[in-house]
């Protein structure tokens, strides 16, 4: 252990310790992990640039108003808001330790996670089959580029959740367990923040044009 | 965990489990917190699509405007009742890179869109393609 002495003016020596003291085993993730999701934030926010600056740029192609539904689209936020409130509700049952509920609001989560995916991928196949494609126009290149960004999120978050409900089922809810779930949940809900972005500038701003 | 060591956890705020709570750690939220969130959150998003859906408001102009206002306060709603932000948590550094990331969100979007604009104003009107030789 480093020690520096300080030499005060009556020549006494203080000692005191540089050395930080040890810090126990996961107490920066919830920090580190937050700092990820705040570049995360960065690439989204360039996504969103992207798409101001081309999203009127159709090419004589189809504009929002041929292609969004906003009755799919309010149907598609209320599934990612169900899923927020339902892994807080998972969030809270963790703390009062009982692993059956859950996991048991995790696995809600998912299917509204699920539900989310479905409904975004046949809006896709849909607009694709129309001739939509992310070839055909600069405004439809930065729109894939920006709602699959989020969708792809929303997919490894789905992965992550699995993993962490197969963890929990065969570890219980340790320490470790906690924090991974805890994590999860500050990327859940972040990715709910973002969706309100997207909603609101691509579909509703889109409609509007 | 018995009776008595969970009594002590809920004496220490309830996440006594928490080794990094000693550092300021990340907040927790409650079912009320929760369902405040929520409630605000539906409000908030069902009185912007039923805004455009409708076109409530003839002015397309102001309903946009409508429209961002309601997205900006329901994304203050999730970071607070959802991702627990506040000033305490971490000692102040999850605020801190908020700031600076909003900050850098901010230069990057206002200022692209800006300079995008004008670039596309000044530049040289186009031909119709359909009536070139």
């Amino acid at each position: 252990m480093t020690v520096a002495t300080v030499s005060t003016q009556a020549s006494e020596p203080v000692f005191h310790v540089i050395d930080e003291h040890p810090h126990p085993e996961g107490a920066s993730t919830m920090l580190g992990f937050w700092i990820y999701l705040m570049s995360d934030c960065l690439i989204f926010a360039m996504l969103f640039a992207t798409f101001g600056v081309l999203g009127g740029n159709y090419a004589a192609g189809p504009s929002p108003k041929d292609l969004f539904d906003l009755k799919l689209v309010a149907v598609n936020t209320t599934m990612l808001l169900l899923s927020s409130i339902t892994y807080g509700f998972a969030m809270l049952t963790m703390e009062k330790s009982r692993v059956g509920a859950t996991q048991a609001w995790l696995a809600i989560t998912g299917l509204f996670g699920l539900a989310f995916i479905g409904i975004e991928l046949s809006e896709f196949a849909h607009m694709i089959h129309e001739g939509a494609t992310p070839q055909r126009s600069a405004f439809l290149s930065s729109f894939f580029t920006l709602v699959g960004t989020h969708g792809l999120h929303v997919t490894f978050g789905l992965i992550w959740l699995v993993t962490l409900m197969v963890q929990t089922a065969r570890y219980g809810l340790i320490e470790a367990n906690r924090r991974r779930l805890m994590c999860l949940s500050m990327f859940w809900h972040f990715l709910d923040v973002v969706w309100i972005g997207v909603f609101t500038f691509v579909y509703l701003l889109g409609m509007l044009r | 965990m018995t009776t008595e060591a969970r009594a002590l956890e809920a004496n220490a705020g309830g996440h006594g489990h928490d080794a990094h709570d000693a550092h300021g750690g990340a907040a927790h939220g409650s079912l009320k917190s929760y369902l405040i969130g929520f409630g605000l959150s539906v409000v908030l998003t069902a009185i912007p699509f039923w805004l455009v859906m409708t076109g409530a408001i003839a002015d397309k102009q102001a309903t946009a405007v409508l429209v961002l206002l309601f997205a900006a306060v329901q994304i203050v709603v999730h970071m607070i009742y959802f991702l627990h932000m506040n000033t305490r948590s971490e000692n102040g550094w999850t605020m801190l890179a908020l700031i600076f990331t909003v900050i850098m969100v901010v230069i990057a979007l206002t200022g692209s869109l800006w300079v995008m604009h004008h670039l596309n104003i000044n530049m040289m009107p186009m031909h119709d393609v359909s009536q070139m030789p």
